[in-house]
């Protein structure tokens, strides 16, 4: 039995503790918004935060997250969408949309360590992830764009509840 | 609230009188009254694609699957933008297989989802609108110009009053669909034009839009499927006891594709294919591999092949050439490695047989999966799911068929998950080519004499045996199998997949000759990003770059001077040129151009690279695109964004290698992409249009490689003839 906390929750649950955390988020718990890109690591779109760092939760056994905090795409959003999800919205960033997760979780930990990061912060941190559809150019103007809507503290977040089946429109 | 719902579609068949008679969609194949999507009570329904319930809820079936390329917010627009109603407020479905969605397959390629669908979207918001306007001048006992359609609702002039379309919807319905009906004048656009926000953005910003792997159907298992690596080649045997013990497993069975491993989980399913021991038959192509057709292509080229262009003196008029430049093009085969590895959700019962399916094709599952269990299409339903990534892989969905047949195998849901080594050496890959060039220049720079010998498969002829599938079903097999047999030997050089942007290339050439030396080694050959154009672009706009030089040229002004008269594309050759700055000095930065029409579109592009150590790096690209009307002008911006690293990829790393009949890469390590650090300054200029869209989705990627190679030319002196771009 691991016992961990996903997205602020106490998770205990009776794996093998190989089992990469990747597929005991997809298949155990069903946390879906974490994505199956290449299985060694090499694509990011696992990304996930352990105790707020990014890993590739296809890398990490499920066995090393134990009484650690684990938290996904899905705990990213609370009430509002998180700056860096703002941005992406606002610049329209998704294509396919399948890396996305991993982008913005690889986004996320960046901007809480660097608050103000330059194009070359942004290249190393984020060289990890990969997006076939090529909006590398939008993700580094979003995450710029994040850092200042961080920067600003305002209220320019919209509500979002993540129980509501509707998405909802940008207005 | 308004809201843009994204649903996986449900699939509702009720009685199609209920709703006056317009709920009735004739199948252009089987001459059959299909049932339309959604079918409601009350609701106004002039086709398959829209329908107006009366509870307000406007749904749009999105017929064009969605991989990236952004037809979940165009194609609403277009629409929206006739029946005068914000397109974010529509409710958008991934539509069922529908006769009505048939032109004549439903599938989603060829960058043709706007462009044909430009037309019939118009015309069904128009309708629609001018029925709830006759609707609510009835209702309110008006003349028809005193009611006006806006943002969803009829407004009576000069009054408060108005009705929303959902209050309409039932009286419309009973009235005839109009023949004729009045567009808006472009200058009135609100949404067709303009940079609308994409309505997939949050849901895929969440982690909550739903992709074919992420479907979840109760009870069902997980399935990974050994394939042979070595193509065509059988089991010789293999032994599952130990798998058998691994834990969470539940079968382990022989299907088409292999041997099937299926279990509770992924990883469980996983782990014990990694304990099955096979040995693999090498198969037909074991004496195939990169070196073997590399060394076969040198004396392919000697022979002479079918001709697809000659004019003037041909291959004669070289004679007539003082000085021939001679050169020899190569590209590998490429793997369209989407994000989403392959995989479908299957349920099969006594009573139906449903599949989750991220797809380019519903109709191509809903055929491949009634094939191999031998009923009737109809009884396939087949929910297409989004998608993440397609570049034409997803348009050969082989994936769909083993969930089904495992399915029905132990009457149990399965998901299919293919890993990524699966999905890199089991893909439909983009044909290697070769090409000898010869060009004649006279000393006063003039090109008397172009010609060019393509040694090159054919997609269609190797895949249109496999699709007799598509056949009509009353067809008997044997003149199926005749037809499709004759088809794809008559395909093997007809097949303009070979030569497009080759043989009709745009530059002015007295004598011209252009041939294609059919050679097929016998790799899966399949659709990727731009198709023909692909490798096409890359040859010819590198070797007019080498006459360019040849002639004493600056290559920009040499390709003007071959393209006179050609207004369209001029226009945006120099605006490209103008945008990048063309020929001013940029320190430690070479320049390189290129143009090429593909899919009824212009793309020009100039590259600027810098060399260090050998290697390359490309600091910026301006891409010109004339696409005709852009119908939402920031997802134009990020197709050519996405297609131009897209191609990148392609001309600096691409290359898959055969080793025995089988694929040497596997994963990211060894097939690798272009990364955030990678990545160019991409700037997009789009010439404005009010004509009709032309496609987007795939030119901008054909210019990029030349433009690199032009590039690396200009920095170092080298001509790099052979993708993926290599300085020695």
């Amino acid at each position: 039995m691991t016992h961990f906390l996903l997205n602020g929750e106490p998770v205990d649950i009776d794996v093998e503790e190989d089992t990469p955390l990747l597929w005991v988020l997809r298949d155990n718990i069903g946390l879906t918004g974490t994505k199956f890109g290449c299985g060694i690591g090499l694509c990011g779109a696992c990304s996930v935060h352990l105790d707020g760092e990014t890993v590739r939760s296809c890398q990490t056994p499920v066995g090393d997250v134990s009484g650690k905090q684990v938290t996904t795409i899905e705990g990213l959003t609370r009430e509002d969408l998180h700056p860096v999800q703002q941005a992406w919205v606002e610049g329209n960033v998704p294509q396919c949309g399948y890396c996305q997760s991993g982008q913005i979780m690889s986004a996320a930990a960046l901007l809480a360590e660097n608050p103000d990061p330059s194009d070359a912060d942004i290249d190393l941190a984020m060289s990890g992830n990969i997006c076939r559809c090529g909006t590398y150019g939008r993700i580094r103007s979003a995450i710029h764009r994040a850092a200042e809507l961080m920067s600003e503290q305002t209220d320019v977040v919209q509500h979002f509840d993540p129980d509501d089946p509707l998405v909802r429109r940008v207005s | 609230m308004s809201g843009v719902e994204i649903t996986r579609r449900k699939f509702l068949v009720g009685s199609t009188t209920a709703v006056g008679g317009l709920a009735l969609g004739i199948s252009f194949t089987g001459q059959k009254v299909e049932a339309l999507p959604n079918v409601t009570d009350g609701a106004l329904q002039p086709n398959a694609w829209l329908q107006i319930r009366p509870d307000n809820k406007i749904v749009f079936q999105l017929d064009k699957t969605e991989m990236g390329q952004g037809v979940i917010a165009s194609m609403p627009a277009i629409l929206a933008e006739e029946l005068e109603v914000d397109p974010r407020d529509m409710v958008v479905e991934l539509a069922p297989v529908h006769g009505d969605f048939q032109d004549p397959m439903q599938m989603t390629g060829g960058s043709s989802s706007t462009r044909t669908r430009w037309d019939v979207l118009r015309e069904t918001g128009a309708k629609a609108r001018t029925m709830l306007i006759a609707a609510a001048a009835a209702k309110w006992e008006v003349p028809l110009d005193q009611c006006v359609a806006r943002e969803g609702r009829i407004h009576l002039t000069g009054s408060d009053r108005s009705a929303t379309y959902g209050e309409l919807a039932n009286d419309a319905a009973k009235l005839p669909i109009p023949k004729e009906v009045s567009f808006k004048n472009p200058a009135d656009y609100r949404y067709v034009g303009k940079p609308l926000r994409r309505v997939d953005s949050i849901a895929k910003s969440t982690g909550t839009a739903e992709f074919g792997l992420d479907v979840r159907v109760p009870d069902a298992l997980t399935a990974v499927v050994l394939r042979n690596p070595h193509f065509g080649g059988p089991i010789d045997s293999f032994d599952t006891t130990e798998a058998e013990e691994m834990p969470g497993v539940t079968n382990i069975l022989q299907i088409s594709a292999g041997i099937a491993v299926v279990a509770d989980t992924y990883w469980h399913a996983r782990k014990a294919a990694d304990k099955v021991t096979v040995a693999w038959n090498k198969g037909p192509l074991e004496h195939v591999s990169s070196d073997w057709i590399r060394s076969t292509w040198e004396e392919q080229a000697k022979q002479e092949g079918k001709s697809v262009r000659s004019d003037g003196e041909g291959m004669q008029g070289l004679d007539l050439a003082a000085d021939v430049t001679t050169a020899v093009y190569e590209v590998p085969y490429l793997a369209h490695a989407t994000m989403e590895p392959m995989n479908t959700t299957a349920r099969v019962t006594p009573d139906s047989i449903e599949v989750w399916s991220p797809n380019q094709g519903p109709q191509i599952v809903q055929s491949l999966v009634a094939d191999a269990l031998d009923v009737p299409l109809d009884q396939v339903t087949v929910y297409s799911t989004l998608m993440g990534g397609g570049f034409g892989r997803r348009g050969i969905p082989d994936y769909a068929v083993d969930p089904v047949e495992i399915s029905k195998a132990l009457g149990q849901p399965v998901k299919v998950v293919w890993s990524r080594e699966d999905d890199m050496r089991h893909d439909y890959y983009r044909p290697a080519t070769y090409n000898l060039l010869k060009a004649g220049v006279d000393d006063r720079g003039k090109v008397q004499t172009w010609t060019h010998r393509i040694v090159a498969p054919s997609i269609m002829a190797t895949l249109i045996p496999t699709m007799s599938v598509m056949a009509p079903q009353w067809m008997p097999d044997w003149l199926t199998n005749l037809l499709v047999r004759g088809a794809g030997s008559l395909m093997k050089t007809r097949d303009a997949s070979s030569h497009e942007g080759a043989g009709d290339h745009p530059y002015q050439i007295d004598n011209i000759e252009v041939e294609h030396v059919y050679f097929d080694p016998g790799i899966p050959l399949g659709f990727w990003r731009s198709v023909g154009h692909s490798q096409n672009a890359f040859v010819i706009e590198s070797f007019i770059d080498e006459l360019a030089y040849k002639a004493k040229e600056d290559p920009y002004e040499f390709r003007r001077r071959l393209l006179a008269g050609n207004d369209r594309l001029l226009t945006v050759l120099n605006l490209a040129a103008e945008k990048a700055a063309w020929g001013t000095v940029k320190d430690g930065i070479s320049e390189g151009i290129a143009i090429h029409e593909s899919f009824g579109s212009v793309v020009a592009e100039v590259a600027e690279v810098s060399v260090d150590n050998n290697k390359i790096k490309v600091e910026r690209v301006v891409c010109v695109v004339d696409c005709g009307l852009a119908v939402n002008p920031d997802i134009v911006k990020a197709q050519m964004e996405s297609g131009i690293v897209f191609g990148l990829t392609a001309a600096l790393k691409g290359e898959i290698n055969i080793n025995e009949g089988s694929v040497v890469e596997s994963n990211f390590h060894d097939y690798k992409m272009l990364r955030m650090n990678e990545s160019p300054k991409i700037e997009v200029y789009i010439i404005p249009h009010d004509d009709k869209p032309t496609g987007v989705g795939e030119p901008g990627t054909p210019p990029i490689a030349p433009a690199v190679a032009n590039a690396v030319y200009a920095a170092t002196g080298q001509r790099i003839r052979r993708l993926p771009l290599r300085l020695s």
